[in-house]
């Protein structure tokens, strides 16, 4: 017995899944990850599929992250629609279809996966998708490093998953609260694989951050100063400042509250000197600039194409960059307005009261900047520019519920309550989602060659509006009538049309989805009158729609020289050719490598070993991942060139 | 010409289409909401507490003043996007694709959500200190003390003044001013009843305030808003406010209720579990509260009255 615990640690059969919904989760995963490796292998695309995972180009990479970010939506997606299935039934007597554990399982994985992996996933896609084109230049700054963090997001993204077949998730919330999250409390796997996967995904994110802000930093193309860059990319300069100094903080608060767990120690226990409100307040240290990390890069993408779609100059670009940077710096000093409940007392719920409104001020001179950069332009209405409406109609109400709830007196009646659900989601689908959702629209041509079927994406823009709006404006009538979050069952009967009501939305949001998917597959069908043959689409006016559609693995053959902010917009206007920027020369790319890959599986196993307490695995794993990164850093044939006869030639073709 | 004139029509026809559409969905909507909120009571709308009607006037306050903003935004926002559109045959005559500074209109909204904001840290300097749950209410009437537990998955009220311990029931009496000491011996909790006003967290080892005021007799619910455990959606309590006179009458009574609650009871009820029905005791320990506090104080816990830290 003793051998067989300190072989498998504390696994046993008791974790497999017992109820219906989870057993057929856990029968349904693996069986679509069959299927998809089925077709590979039918259609013999397995070299491609390894030479495009193993690849270091950041386009690659992004697609990669929005492909994980639209599979997660999905399953983020099927958790909310049990969330509103269950308070649609779950009255009185009814019991509704999940167990309270399952529930409370559902809506933290909703949260999590929502935001570490479709709203994150969506956000680093984009930003390897468009900012190394954008700046001019061939990629980011460290190609491999950028490897190693999308693979270390998979591997969080595959543990949180896994956890639905073997152990369960954890049932404390997005941000696992001690002292629930305790072993007092909490003794099973599901808070460690909680920890886990954030764990490993976030030193993923961190990495991520440093990678993008070096790369604004020190390459950018000849010319281009701070202030000529495209707002998207002052935009991730700004987040991923924020992301440099927030993740440091979750990852410790993640360690501290591990070793309480499996160290038996009490950083955030309730006796032995652990303070919970200690968790709490670090949890909100990297929470609060978290989502702004998060909703920053769509301000960026909408900046980009409101100019773009209305054919203007963005108005106010200084004011632009001073707003996001206000934003950057007072989202630092906001955090305790997630707990005014905890009785700190008059003058420190008034300080960060105060604060959070006076961030109000910058996001209301951008909203008003975007709508002047429309004024007196020629707005061409594109599906990227209807998610844009979409945005500034959701996102102001969002705002307004902020501010109410930035008010500490009136805080204490609806914090915690279904009204604050309603408020993040506001914000959250309103700024942060339809953001993404804009710049894939936007920038899909540039990474696959053909644009994406823009009467769908207008469909799919509707149905998210509508059924945002029936989702959540019946939670905020339900929080105002003392309706709390995360019930799974209630009492009073005039509850249940505002819930069913709210399914209807969450149903409609699906459908917007479905139609997405279907966009997606009308598009490839009809890429050929879709077909972007120009690299320039839109009538853009940045640098990354200089290049050909889709770009080049190298971006530019001879990296442009930057005149003017509207660098692309000035060259149509002034004839200036990419021969004007110099001669074609042989270039460096880097080589694929599957190091990435390989260091995300030992940190994974790594993971595994510590939720299970198997000892010899984490050893095991530890040791294999110092000498994969030494490895790395050993090599140094890790580039290969491509010639300027090659360049030329791929340039006539 | 004539296919010229034909396709006009369909355009309008198709933008009358688009239009009615529009208007039919908003319809649905508008008149959709009236029928769900016509019967229904929102607690923190119409509140039956001194400090909850505060907090009422000073939502609709808010909305009204965000209304100053969001108004202009939303009409700039439809009336740009008609007026500039490239379907619109006007833009072609006033599109200045260079014009990209005014220092005028600068000037002119980032003064606007100051204003609007100064007002506001005004307000919320003056309301977070007017309504701070650990201020104690002025009122001619004598303060009820009410401790509070919370526990995995029940409520339990001490009346130490009264000798009486009451479980998932808070009887009190109306226009007195109720002072209650929070606490907690369980994951942590939070102590809300929406129609009173303002609700605060219970904390193992911690000691929070909260002061609330009943303005008539009702029952009114009460409810955990932190998750902390299976039992949380049934973690429930109800004020059962009254007359002065009524609440004498029943102190008098519960005092001599058969049934004594004292540490040994504590620990029965502390128990993870369900509890729906309200109970009564005699106090038989007068300081169970402190006891179960200092448990944790003991070790490395906080005092948090005053709201000192």
């Amino acid at each position: 017995m003793d051998m067989l615990h300190a072989l498998i640690g504390r696994m046993s059969l008791d974790y497999l899944p017992h109820e219906p919904a989870t057993i057929g989760a856990a029968i349904g995963m693996p069986l679509g990850l069959l299927v998809v490796l089925g077709l590979v292998t039918y259609f013999k695309k397995w070299r491609y599929l390894w030479n495009f995972v193993t690849s270091l180009d950041a386009k690659k990479i992004g697609i990669m992250y929005i492909v994980v970010a639209i599979i997660m939506l999905v399953r983020g997606l099927s958790d909310a629609l049990m969330i509103r299935a269950q308070t649609a039934v779950s009255v009185g007597g009814h019991s509704g279809p999940f167990s309270t554990d399952t529930f409370q399982q559902v809506f933290t994985a909703h949260g999590t996966i929502m935001i570490f992996f479709v709203a994150m996933g969506l956000m680093f896609g984009l930003i390897n998708v468009a900012l190394p084109l954008m700046l001019g230049v061939r990629d980011v700054a460290f190609p491999w490093l950028n490897s190693v963090s999308f693979w270390l997001f998979a591997a969080g993204m595959i543990l949180c998953n896994f956890s639905l077949i073997f152990g369960g998730f954890s049932n404390g919330g997005w941000l696992g609260y001690p002292p629930l999250t305790e072993l007092q409390y909490n003794p099973g796997p599901g808070v460690d694989y909680w920890i886990w996967s954030l764990q490993i995904a976030g030193v993923g994110s961190l990495l991520s951050g440093i990678n993008f802000f070096v790369t604004i930093i020190k390459c950018r193309a000849p010319g281009m100063t701070l202030m000529k860059m495209p707002i998207f990319a002052w935009s991730v300069l700004v987040t991923t400042t924020l992301l440099m100094m927030a993740f440091p903080i979750l990852t410790a608060t993640l360690t501290m509250l591990a070793l309480d767990r499996t160290m038996g120690m009490h950083f955030f226990t309730s006796d032995l000197g652990g303070n919970p409100m200690m968790y709490i307040n670090l949890i909100w240290a990297w929470g609060h600039p978290e989502v702004y990390i998060l909703v920053m890069p769509a301000f960026g993408i909408f900046s980009d194409v409101v100019s773009t779609f209305s054919r203007k100059k963005i108005f106010g670009y200084p004011t632009m960059v001073a707003a996001l940077t206000a934003i950057m710096f007072f989202s630092f000093i906001v955090w305790q307005h997630h707990f005014f409940t905890m009785g700190a007392g008059g003058d420190v719920n008034a300080f960060f009261g105060i604060m959070t409104a006076v961030i109000a001020i910058p996001t209301g001179v951008k909203i008003f900047n975007w709508l002047f950069t429309m004024y007196r332009g020629r707005i061409h209405f594109g599906a990227a520019m209807w998610w844009f409406m979409a945005f500034v109609f959701t996102f102001t109400l969002g705002g307004v519920t902020g501010v109410l709830m930035s008010i500490p007196a009136l805080d204490f009646q609806v914090h915690n309550t279904l009204f604050l659900v309603a408020h993040f989601h506001n914000v959250i689908i309103g700024g942060v989602v339809f953001g993404f959702f804009s710049g894939v629209t936007y920038w899909w041509p540039k990474i696959f060659g053909f644009k994406l079927h823009e009467g769908l994406g207008k469909l799919s823009a509707v149905l998210w509006q509508l059924g945002f709006l029936l989702a959540f404006m019946p939670l905020y009538a339900l929080g105002l009538m003392g309706a709390v979050r995360r019930i799974d069952h209630y009492t009073d009967p005039s509850w249940t049309p505002f819930f069913i009501v709210s399914a209807v939305g969450v149903g409609l949001i699906c459908l917007g989805v479905a139609t997405m998917i279907l966009m997606l597959f009308v598009s490839l069908k009809k890429r050929n009158e879709l077909l972007d043959t120009t690299g320039d689409p839109w009538d853009g006016r940045t640098l990354e729609w200089a290049t050909t559609s889709p770009a080049p693995e190298y971006n530019f053959a001879v990296l442009p020289t930057v005149h003017d902010r509207d660098e692309w917009w000035y060259r149509k206007q002034h004839g200036i050719k990419a021969s004007d920027d110099g001669e074609i020369k042989d270039i460096t790319v880097p080589k694929n490598s599957a190091l990435g890959i390989y260091i995300a599986v030992t940190g994974g196993l790594f993971s595994f070993g510590v939720i299970w307490h198997i000892w010899w695995l984490v050893a095991v794993s530890f040791v294999a991942t110092v000498v994969l990164i030494i490895t790395r850093v050993m090599d140094d044939n890790t580039e290969r060139t491509i010639t300027a006869d090659e360049l030329r030639q791929e340039a006539n073709v | 010409m004539h296919s010229s004139h034909k396709r006009g029509i369909m355009r309008i026809m198709k933008r009358g289409v688009g239009v009615g559409i529009g208007v039919i969905i908003a319809v649905i909507l508008i008149v959709g909401s009236w029928l769900l909120v016509r019967n229904v009571h929102f607690d923190v709308l119409s509140p039956s507490g001194e400090i909850a009607d505060q907090q009422r006037n000073l939502l609709i306050f808010t909305l009204c003043l965000s209304a100053l903003v969001v108004i202009p935004v939303y009409t700039m926002l439809g009336m740009f996007a008609w007026r500039y559109s490239e379907k619109n045959p006007r833009s072609a005559k006033t599109y200045r694709p260079d014009w990209h500074k005014n220092t005028i209109l600068e000037i002119f909204w980032w003064g606007i959500p100051i204003a609007m904001i100064g007002i506001l840290s005004v307000v919320t300097w003056q309301t977070s200190h007017a309504l701070d749950p650990y201020k104690r209410l002025a009122s001619d009437q004598k303060t009820v003390n009410v401790q509070v537990i919370a526990l995995q998955w029940k409520w339990l009220f001490i009346y130490p003044d009264y000798g009486i311990a009451t479980v998932n029931q808070l009887p009190v009496p109306e226009k007195a001013p109720i002072h209650f000491n929070i606490t907690a011996d369980a994951p942590m909790s939070a102590f809300w009843i929406p129609a009173l006003g303002s609700q605060i967290y219970a904390m193992n080892g911690m000691d929070s305030q909260l002061n609330l005021k009943a303005n008539h007799p009702g029952n009114f619910g009460g409810y955990s808003t932190n998750i902390n455990g299976e039992g949380y959606a049934d973690m429930k309590f109800t004020v059962h406010a009254m007359t002065k006179e009524d609440f004498a009458s029943w102190t008098k009574k519960a005092a001599k209720s058969p049934k004594t609650f004292g540490m040994a009871e504590f620990h029965k009820l502390a128990k993870p579990g369900l509890e729906h029905s309200e109970q009564t005791y005699k106090l038989g320990d007068k300081k169970l509260y402190s006891e179960v506090l200092d448990t944790m104080m003991g070790m490395g816990g906080m005092d948090m009255s005053g709201g000192k830290m």
